[in-house]
């Protein structure tokens, strides 16, 4: 490592690192780390009480009604990740090769499947609640306009659609990423790969698992990676489309609603608890960051140096 | 004794000249953007009385409230006065010391207010007062007076005749009641604003008393009551109804009544000023129930422990605690003061005072908020589950005993 003088360049390097370096420091780093050592401590309300040590995390994960509110909320973060790895993913992979096959209307395609990608995620949820209102949704009406109105559904009212509806929501505006991502992996296929594969098959399915899929497999880190981040960090869309307490009966609370609530109290339960509230994020964190990492690690070794 | 006489003149007329140089800048904060207006008018009523203290009125996102002002007293940047929660949402700011105690000595007119105001403003643990109350809540059936007129139905006295006006107006192709249950806490507001009667007096003074508990067949049997009406006079899917949605159902005159807050009535108006609204107590079984209303009280004022100018603060606290100051907040903010002795222009305002005459408070806000799971976060979720066929009324009963008996000692067994 060169030795970097005090002066001229040195300074001026140090001039330009050093503030953004604080910046992160105060506003990442600092937050971070005390809401880690906020976990280890009881709070009444926002006062901060004694050290009580792993008693936090004991209670989040041990306790009733702690207990079955993580349980339920991991469980449907899991449900959500899985669904989204098929929908938002499989089904960006599979718009990417049609756009990359370049169909007739592709360029078009391109720009119509990555626009919902650009819309904030408050006027997707609105426009989605929108659709899916029981008496005036666009859904329920059409489903009555084609003579299939027993399939017509209070669909943000029911344990069992509530749930889906949101990740069908969160496909729709989100599948414009993983498919620009695949695209962008697929284009750089170089050309005599794709001549040499002609010479052997016709098949459309042999081409894309034998030669496709491996070789965008830098591709489907990123889309992965950032798809179980994404997931279990999910707050937003179920936030503004289900509200704070995951209605209903908690059957579309994901880790992040609940941590909120467990923190910041909301109007139904007067209680804040930081403690506590630190205690979950701590834990959303470190398993997210493991498993992220182990997935990184994992979809890095399969991918191909050409 | 002249020269004491003298010197106490002397004494007397530095303060007077030295009064204006050491005016009071206070601070006010509130969650109530919308009354902005209202709220500087009261201050200048004050200011106009109180030469050399002023108030300056700063508001915060509603939702976000309590966070920030708990940070703010926590961080010793709160400010001399503030709007607080009442009940669980009053101990977190209280139970942290932040909040200057308030007796009848320092403010008197709170010995005229009555016991539940002061209730909602006290802290659970020690009893202590901490803030002025300063509006109550009703939680009543709102009806559109035209449509029950041109379908010849009154007011109903029993729940049969409930049920009957609701079947009337389906009949005529007009949707009961707009009620929906997406949003969570409604399910809360449709319980207790329809089934108070039915759950009666008596079974909310044995459950005080730790007598009884939500097994009782009083308040199985209301939630049954209450979901059979939802199932046959709410909208089509309600449960997949919003909160919003179902205001617009009702202020856009598609259904007859909405179960709710009397703070409705001015959003009704404001959505259609057209609409013609009256109130009334959801019946019980027979004409003889009593007919109850869910009642609760906002919030308070409260002034800050640690504050610089503390006695100007008390001043303040007791204008808001003034006859004259819950008259103006009646009349500008359409609003029930809990300052006794007010009046009500507004007719609606005066038949929701007369209801709350006879009611008992607002139940899982004003008891059940004190710890988790919270009554309220039960009642919601059971209620949603109830309404979508997936639980009992007796079964509710049972989960809320015994989730309620984590922290409520009376359920503890």
């Amino acid at each position: 490592m060169p030795h970097l003088r005090m002066t001229g360049r040195g300074l001026w390097i140090t001039a330009l690192i050093v503030p953004p370096l604080a910046f992160v420091a105060l506003f990442i780093v600092y937050p971070i780390i005390s809401a880690f050592a906020y976990a280890f401590f009881d709070w009444q309300g926002l006062r901060r009480g004694d050290f009580v040590g792993l008693e936090n995390f004991h209670t989040v994960l041990f306790v009733e009604p702690y207990r079955s509110w993580t349980i339920n909320a991991f469980k449907n973060n899991v449900i959500v990740f899985f669904a989204l790895m098929v929908l938002q993913n499989g089904l960006g992979f599979i718009l990417a090769y049609a756009l990359w096959r370049g169909l007739p209307g592709a360029r078009f395609h391109r720009i119509a499947v990555f626009l919902p990608v650009v819309l904030s995620t408050i006027i997707v949820a609105y426009l989605f609640k929108l659709f899916l209102h029981p008496l005036f949704g666009v859904v329920n009406i059409s489903l009555r306009g084609i003579g299939m109105g027993w399939l017509a559904q209070p669909w943000l009212g029911q344990g069992n659609t509530a749930i889906w509806s949101l990740i069908v929501a969160q496909a729709w505006h989100m599948v414009g990423f993983p498919t620009l991502v695949f695209l962008a992996g697929m284009q750089r296929i170089p050309g005599e790969i794709l001549d040499a594969v002609r010479m052997e098959t016709e098949s459309e399915w042999v081409k894309i698992t034998g030669i496709v899929w491996p070789l965008v497999a830098p591709s489907a880190t990123i889309v992965f990676t950032l798809l179980f981040v994404g997931a279990f960090n999910w707050f937003e869309l179920p936030y503004i489309m289900a509200g704070l307490d995951g209605s209903p009966f908690g059957s579309t609370d994901v880790l992040g609603l609940y941590f909120y609530r467990t923190a910041f109290g909301n109007v139904s339960s007067g209680q804040q608890d930081f403690g506590l509230g630190s205690a979950l994020a701590v834990l959303i964190f470190l398993f997210v960051a493991v498993i992220a990492s182990v997935i990184t690690v994992r979809l890095r070794a399969r991918e191909i140096q050409l | 004794m002249n020269n004491r006489l003298i010197r106490i003149g002397t004494a007397l007329a530095a303060v007077l000249i030295a009064a204006p140089a050491l005016a009071q800048d206070l601070t006010f904060w509130s969650w109530r953007q919308e009354d902005r207006a209202a709220y500087e008018q009261f201050i200048d009523t004050f200011e106009a009385a109180n030469p050399g203290i002023t108030v300056k009125f700063e508001t915060f996102e509603a939702a976000n409230y309590n966070t920030i002002l708990a940070t703010a007293l926590a961080g010793g940047t709160g400010p001399d006065l503030m709007m607080v929660r009442a009940y669980g949402g009053l101990e977190n700011v209280a139970s942290a010391g932040y909040l200057e105690p308030l007796t009848t000595e320092t403010v008197p007119a709170l010995a005229e207010f009555s016991a539940a105001s002061l209730a909602a403003e006290s802290g659970r643990a020690d009893g202590t007062l901490y803030a002025v109350p300063f509006a109550s809540q009703t939680q009543l059936v709102i009806y559109n007076r035209a449509l029950f007129d041109a379908n010849g139905i009154a007011e109903p006295q029993t729940w049969e005749e409930l049920v009957a006006a609701s079947q009337k107006l389906k009949d005529a192709g007009v949707i009961p009641f707009a009620n929906g249950t997406a949003t969570a806490w409604q399910n809360e507001t449709v319980t207790f604003g329809l089934g108070s009667s039915l759950m009666g007096k008596d079974f909310y003074d044995e459950l005080m008393a730790g007598t009884t508990d939500f097994t009782d067949a009083r308040f199985t049997g209301a939630l049954a009551a209450v979901a059979e009406v939802a199932a046959q006079y709410f909208p089509d899917g309600f449960i997949g109804l919003d909160y919003p949605s179902a205001q617009q159902l009702f202020s856009s005159g598609m259904a007859g009544m909405f179960i709710g807050g009397s703070y409705e009535l001015a959003t009704f108006k404001t959505q259609n000023p057209d609409i013609e609204l009256g109130v009334f107590a959801a019946p019980g079984k027979t004409a003889e129930d009593a007919k109850l209303v869910g009642l609760y009280f906002d919030g308070g004022y409260a002034a800050n422990a640690a504050g610089a100018n503390k006695e100007a603060s008390l001043k303040f606290l007791n204008y808001l605690a003034s006859k004259e100051f819950g008259q103006a907040f009646a009349d500008t903010l359409s609003n029930i003061s809990t300052v006794p002795g007010v009046t009500f222009d507004n007719p609606l305002l005066a038949e929701v005072n007369e209801l709350n005459q006879s009611s008992i408070p607002y139940l899982m806000l004003a008891h059940f908020r004190y710890g988790e799971p919270s009554g309220s976060v039960l009642i919601q979720g059971e209620m949603q589950k109830l309404f979508s066929g997936q639980t009992t009324p007796e079964a509710i009963g049972t989960t809320l005993t015994e989730g309620l008996a984590a922290w409520y000692e009376p359920f503890k067994k």
